[in-house]
């Protein structure tokens, strides 16, 4: 599998205007100067609390969201489009190659259209398909791909339960022949079971059809499973990035780790309460100064508070943006 | 330590256009002062039904078997639940003996009366106290919860609060009345993990504090290692396995129980293959004969599993299993 790049981000900024009248240009940056590279074919998680930015970020790289600074690009092989400027005939050819699969499969399904319909509608819009034929021989084949029965296709989407919806919404996402999806929270509503059942799915479709996943989480043991690359977001940075396992054996930000140790554990007797981090994530339109992590992080000192840090790349391919990283793995060390 | 709450035999069916449906069969158990209970299983497993018969909350439609019993042991007298009909007499169960927490803070607080309100009305319903009294009640619960500046809280509304201040205030309000029982119907899923893990210490200190017996309903199971002292694991109404968390967890007995911690993500192995439990739980419409999760189960061991009810097994005197595999292994030994 070629390793070359698909999605390059770089100090990619999403801002909303929310001022209150003509004169008031306050912008609230959903995303703030993140970059990412997203290698092709790979599985790219992307985790942070609800308000850290990574849906936003997902859905500027789906141009969903405005971009307002820096730059992205999507290069697949056969065209490379800058998605900051992406417009007109170029931008409906994005829309085959980018696509989307939403968190919950009960929202997600239009409940008066059946289900050869749903993953049919794709194809009609976008014009991929001549006739009636043809958009049926597509569907049948991406439906079986995402384990959906042909008798499951004339019925509507009540009659199923959540795993074999977020099935439908897969393949919908699936039929126009994407290159590059973004799942996010696909499997937040499903039960452990279910959950299971779906992210095997995606793994097998991923190397099946050679596609690249953008994987958007709250659920760090799901990412830690899927993955092989992992982002950590707080209040619109990127504040980790890392190749999965060195992250999990190792993380380096203070937020991660005080993210691993908010997991519940299986082990009735490991009732810790350790680096379990106080407070919530601050509003995005009151951010603190410096660090934007210092107000909760136990770690903080002055400078935390003044100076905000850069991320750091000390060549092993583990980013991190934290003034006291070193000092601090020094200390875990020694310890 | 005496018993808080016995259920014995509770069988519910709801009457639809398709005839009667079963959502809860013959579930028994009992719960102690001061005891944390898990209920866990997946969305259709007839947790919450259970959890709502104890306060009598399901829909007109609920049909309860005459053989069904809800015993609950509060106020130095023993009520028998299923037997109250009249608003007056159902207080006790619904916030007086027994509080409630939903998973969606935000769709059980009213979106246009402030919160301080709210707690307070539900005082002076249940209890004998002056309105301004219960105001101060009120702030100090809030305040007990962890949120900051209550006295500000109280006047405000609920959309003006974050997901986790919501869940808090909705604990204040429920343990406010002073209850024995409170059930939380999957009070940490809609928030974050950090918050998550907040919530939980909260209800492990309220726990020592109050001294009150809690059933915890989830589908997660690390949540319950880490609150519960038993759980119960349903599947399609039935109890099919209960024990101590630890038993439970590190030595699961039922195929069901087995298959729910193979299909969790492990950190300590992320080469292990997760395990889906195999196809989907049945529609309650077309009930399995037999044991009921013989149509999904990986350990079936023949026609007994489709003929036959596998009866409830004790492993050890706290710990039960409803599976025709270990009679089986009882029969050999």
């Amino acid at each position: 599998m070629s390793k070359e790049t698909l999605i390059t981000a770089k100090d990619l900024t999403v801002g909303y205007n929310i001022g209150k009248g003509f004169f008031d240009r306050t912008v609230l940056k959903a995303v703030n100067e993140v970059s990412i590279e997203i290698k092709r074919g790979s599985f790219f998680g992307l985790v942070g609390e609800s308000g850290s930015g990574k849906t936003t970020l997902g859905r500027a790289l789906l141009k969903a969201a405005p971009i307002t600074g820096g730059q992205a690009t999507f290069t697949d092989g056969q065209v490379s489009y800058d998605l900051a400027t992406l417009s007109g005939d170029e931008l409906k050819d994005y829309r085959k190659r980018a696509q989307l699969i939403f968190q919950d499969p009960y929202a997600a399904l239009s409940p008066r259209m059946t289900v050869r319909d749903i993953i049919a509608e794709p194809l009609e819009v976008m014009g991929l398909t001549k006739t009636r034929e043809e958009t049926d021989a597509r569907v049948r084949e991406i439906a079986a791909k995402c384990r959906l029965n042909l008798e499951h296709l004339r019925r509507f989407p009540h009659a199923f339960s959540g795993g074999q919806r977020q099935r439908i919404s897969i393949a919908r996402a699936l039929v126009s022949g994407p290159k590059f999806i973004v799942a996010d929270e696909s499997v937040a509503a499903l039960d452990v079971s279910i959950q299971a059942d779906v992210l095997n799915l995606l793994k097998q479709l991923q190397k099946d059809l050679g596609l690249t996943f953008l994987f958007i989480s709250h659920d760090l043991s799901v990412v830690a499973h899927t993955c092989d690359h992992v982002a950590v977001m707080y209040l619109g940075r990127l504040v980790e990035s890392a190749p999965t396992r060195q992250l999990f054996a190792a993380p380096r930000h203070p937020y991660t780790k005080a993210l691993f140790s908010a997991i519940p554990s299986l082990d009735p007797d490991d009732r810790g309460r350790a680096q379990k981090l106080v407070g919530e994530i601050p509003s995005p339109l009151n951010q603190p100064s410096g660090c934007k992590f210092h107000t909760r992080c136990p770690n903080a000192i002055d400078i935390c508070r003044t100076t905000e840090p850069q991320l750091e790349n000390p060549g092993d391919g583990h980013e991190v943006s934290c003034h006291r990283w070193r000092e601090l793995l020094e200390a875990e060390i020694t310890a | 330590m005496t018993s808080l709450i016995d259920v014995e035999n509770l069988t519910l069916s709801f009457r639809t256009d398709e005839g009667l449906v079963t959502a809860v069969e013959d579930v028994s158990f009992s719960l102690k002062k001061g005891e944390v209970m898990g209920l866990v299983g997946e969305s259709g497993s007839g947790k919450s039904v259970t959890a709502k018969a104890l306060m009598q909350l399901n829909p007109g439609n609920a049909v309860y078997d005459p053989k069904s019993k809800i015993t609950l042991h509060a106020e130095g007298r023993e009520v028998d639940v299923l037997s109250l009909k009249k608003a007056a007499e159902l207080k006790i169960v619904r916030g007086g003996a027994i509080s409630m927490i939903f998973q969606e803070p935000m769709a059980s607080f009213a979106p246009a009366i402030t919160i301080g309100n709210q707690m307070v009305e539900q005082l002076l319903i249940h209890t004998d106290m002056t309105k301004a009294r219960a105001k101060d009640v009120s702030v100090e619960m809030l305040d007990r919860v962890g949120i900051s500046d209550p006295a500000k809280r109280f006047d405000q509304y609920v959309f003006e609060l974050s997901g986790g201040m919501r869940q808090r205030a909705m604990i204040a309000m429920a343990l406010s009345t002073n209850p024995k029982l409170l059930i939380a119907d999957e009070p940490t899923t809609a928030l974050d993990v950090t918050i998550q893990a907040q919530v939980i210490d909260l209800m492990k200190d309220l726990v020592n504090e109050f001294h009150m017996g809690i059933i915890f309903i989830t589908h997660d199971l690390g949540v319950i290692a880490q609150t519960a002292d038993k759980v119960c694991v349903m599947y399609l109404g039935r109890i099919v396995e209960e024990g101590p968390v630890r038993e439970v967890i590190r030595n699961p007995k039922h195929p069901y129980t087995r298959g729910l911690i193979a299909a969790l993500p492990r950190f300590d192995d992320l080469d292990a293959p997760l395990t889906p439990v195999p196809g989907d739980i049945p529609s309650p419409l077309e009930r399995p004969t037999g044991c009921v999760f013989h149509t999904r189960c990986r350990e079936i061991i023949g026609d007994v599993c489709k003929r036959d009810l596998p009866e409830n097994r004790w492993v050890d005197p706290t710990h039960r299993v409803a599976c025709h595999l270990h009679a089986k292994m009882e029969a050999a030994r």
